[in-house]
């Protein structure tokens, strides 16, 4: 069985005044225990939306989720508010985007670690405090004792997001959301909390649900990798069919927009064109129609379906075939 | 190979500021720097000496400020109040009183009143705001309706409503009317602040963590909201003495004649402007100085607070 389930979860945001909009559109997918998978996609494609309902953090008046979260069985959905606050930091961690405002920026940053191993761990002050000495050692904070009493303005980027990976590991979680957590850092910062992540999920054996628009994140962390567009998965592979043989035109032409170490030099890189404003709805068409090179007739009339496919799972009627990626390579 | 000399001084320095920096807030910020600025100091400095004096003023007074003197009263007539005179350094006021040391021990009443009717004025309005705050729905709604009743009322007129409804005003008087005019306002800077740190980052993630809602509320929302409202307080003593004083000016204040408040001073001493006109004018300047100390104190707090103006 799959640590975590995700079945047909659908969200859509209504508002008074203004037409529903389906931000995740029946997304599917399955987490084993120990595996890193990967939610990819451009802003607006559904996978931070997708995160919070899972976390169960999306505001009850407004927005409505559909389909089940099983986690360990049991469907995360369903819970009250008190079973889920219960969970959530025990058995589901999340990490965010943006470490300086995740941290409460007038409580020193021990409290914040300290808090959370009281709330769940049981434990008592000063035990807590050793241990979360411990936490800030273990994701490579140095003189961690002292850091306990400073402030997250004092902090590097680099260090506030350890801080906030370790908070988020502190009552060693099953399942990890790390929704962009390299984002607001800076290149080498970005490499190295990628390997610690990397290090802490191997060591711990949490399950990580690492959500990014960077495939060389993908790259380097997943063990699978489900593609979003429009509030949809459209391609789902292992990370090696991902990048030697993707077959959705999105998927390629992701691939085709970042650059190459082996590219010939002066090669220009391929953008996607148009926005995800440019979306269609799914109901009768493919919502990438609009901006896909392979576009045909049948793909504004027919929704496409997710089907198996070499392995992996495919949404599109005229897909890339790996001979046509490796050519146009070349 | 040999390594670069000043490099090393350098590093070394680092690690000297980074082992002295310990764990500085945003407070001990703040501090740091209103005391660069000249404004700020002012404002500190008024403040202090106002304080001390309200603490002070009983034994600095030179003579008793509670019973009339009959050197002052022997030549006290309707037309002519004495002026300085040995032993009495401003002379009497219109009751034959020493002026001057009524007007050290005017400023107990004035910081007295002050202080207690911005405390409840706070503290009604934190707990309403931050009832408000925390937890919207038709709570938010009710309550914010209230302080909308309030706030439409012009607040001096609602001041001395509330004081008229007292029979026999007393120092509680005023200090209570003045109170209820300031709830709505500390009610509504809670709430806007406590609305704005529920949709935060920190609040999410503190939420995502399944910390309990009481320790949200009491841990990260309140105590990043409290900075506009240490501003406010510091602003609203300020006219909180204005206020107060100009309920005692209008006779809804304490109705004994003995009692020295710059405010009912003000009020008595205007029937003999043109006889001395120091009586009306020295209160006066004691109330204006004292709500000026006090507003540069809380505009260089806003200013130090502002994260706009940091660095």
């Amino acid at each position: 069985m799959a640590l975590l389930e995700v079945r047909d979860l659908s969200v859509v945001f209504r508002r008074k005044g203004t037409t529903p909009f389906t931000a995740v559109d029946g997304v599917s997918f399955d987490v084993e225990p120990g595996q890193t998978v990967g939610l990819v996609g451009e802003s607006g494609s559904g996978k931070s939306v997708t995160a919070l309902a899972i976390m169960g953090l999306l505001p009850k008046r407004g927005a409505e989720v559909r389909g089940s979260v099983r986690f360990e069985g049991a469907d995360l959905l369903t819970l009250s508010d008190k079973q889920f606050r219960d969970r959530r930091g025990r058995d589901l961690g999340m990490v965010f985007q943006d470490p300086l405002s995740s941290l409460n920026p007038v409580i020193p940053i021990g409290l914040q670690i300290t808090e959370v191993l009281e709330r769940h761990r049981g434990m008592a002050r000063r035990q807590a405090r050793a241990e979360a000495a411990d936490l800030l050692n273990r994701v490579g904070i140095p003189d961690p004792s002292r850091r306990l009493s400073e402030y997250p303005h004092q902090l590097s980027g680099g260090m506030r997001q350890r801080t906030l990976i370790a908070i988020a590991l502190a009552c060693r979680p099953r399942l990890l959301i790390a929704d962009e957590p390299t984002t607001a850092l800076d290149v080498t910062i970005q490499a190295q909390i990628l390997a610690l992540l990397s290090e802490l999920v191997r060591d711990t054996g949490t399950a990580l649900i690492m959500i990014t628009h960077d495939l060389g994140v993908v790259a380097g962390l997943c063990d699978e990798v489900n593609v979003m567009y429009g509030g949809r998965v459209v391609e789902r592979a292992s990370r090696h069919a991902l990048f030697s043989a993707s077959r959705h035109p999105y998927t390629h032409g992701l691939l085709a927009s970042i650059p190459r170490l082996d590219a010939p030099r002066g090669e220009k890189l391929v953008p996607i064109k148009g926005s995800v404003a440019d979306n269609i709805p799914w109901d009768q068409a493919c919502a990438f129609a609009p901006r896909c090179p392979n576009a045909l007739g049948r793909c504004r009339e027919v929704s496409p379906k997710l089907e198996p496919d070499n392995g992996g799972m495919l949404r599109c009627h005229n897909p890339v075939g790996p001979l046509t990626a490796a050519a146009e390579r070349r | 190979m040999t390594a670069p000399k000043p490099l090393k001084r350098k590093a070394g320095r680092i690690d000297d500021l980074a082992s002295s920096s310990g764990g500085t807030s945003l407070a001990a910020d703040a501090f740091k720097r209103m005391s660069r600025s000249p404004v700020a100091i002012t404002g500190a400095v008024i403040t202090v000496l106002f304080v001390l004096l309200a603490i002070f003023s009983p034994f600095l007074a030179p003579k008793n400020p509670y019973i009339p003197y009959d050197e002052l009263r022997a030549t006290l007539r309707p037309d002519s109040i004495p002026g300085p005179m040995p032993g009495f350094v401003l002379g009497s006021d219109q009751n034959g009183y020493d002026f001057f040391s009524r007007l050290l021990v005017g400023s107990q009443q004035t910081l007295i009143v002050g202080v207690c009717a911005t405390l409840i004025g706070v503290a009604v309005g934190m707990v309403i705001g931050g009832l408000s705050g925390a937890t919207g729905g038709w709570v938010d709604t009710l309550l914010m309706r209230f302080t909308d009743i309030l706030l439409a009322i012009p607040s001096l007129l609602l001041a001395i409503s509330i004081a008229a409804l007292f029979a026999h005003g007393t120092q509680w008087t005023v200090i209570v009317a003045v109170a209820v005019v300031n709830v709505p306002i500390f009610a509504r800077l809670l709430r806007g602040a406590m609305l704005a740190q529920r949709s935060s980052d920190h609040v999410l993630a503190a939420t995502a963590l399944g910390v309990r809602r009481r320790t949200i509320v009491f841990r990260h929302m309140l105590p990043n909201s409290m900075g506009p409202v240490i501003v406010q307080a510091t602003l609203t003593l300020a006219t909180a003495i204005i206020d107060a004083a100009a309920l005692s000016f209008l006779g809804l204040g304490d109705s004994d004649p003995s009692r020295a408040e710059w405010g009912l001073m003000l009020g008595k001493s205007q029937s003999y402007l043109d006889v001395k006109p120091e009586l009306a004018f020295y209160p006066a300047i004691a109330i204006i100085l004292v709500a000026l100390g006090f507003t540069l104190l809380g505009e260089s707090l806003r200013e130090a607070l502002d994260p706009k103006n940091r660095r």
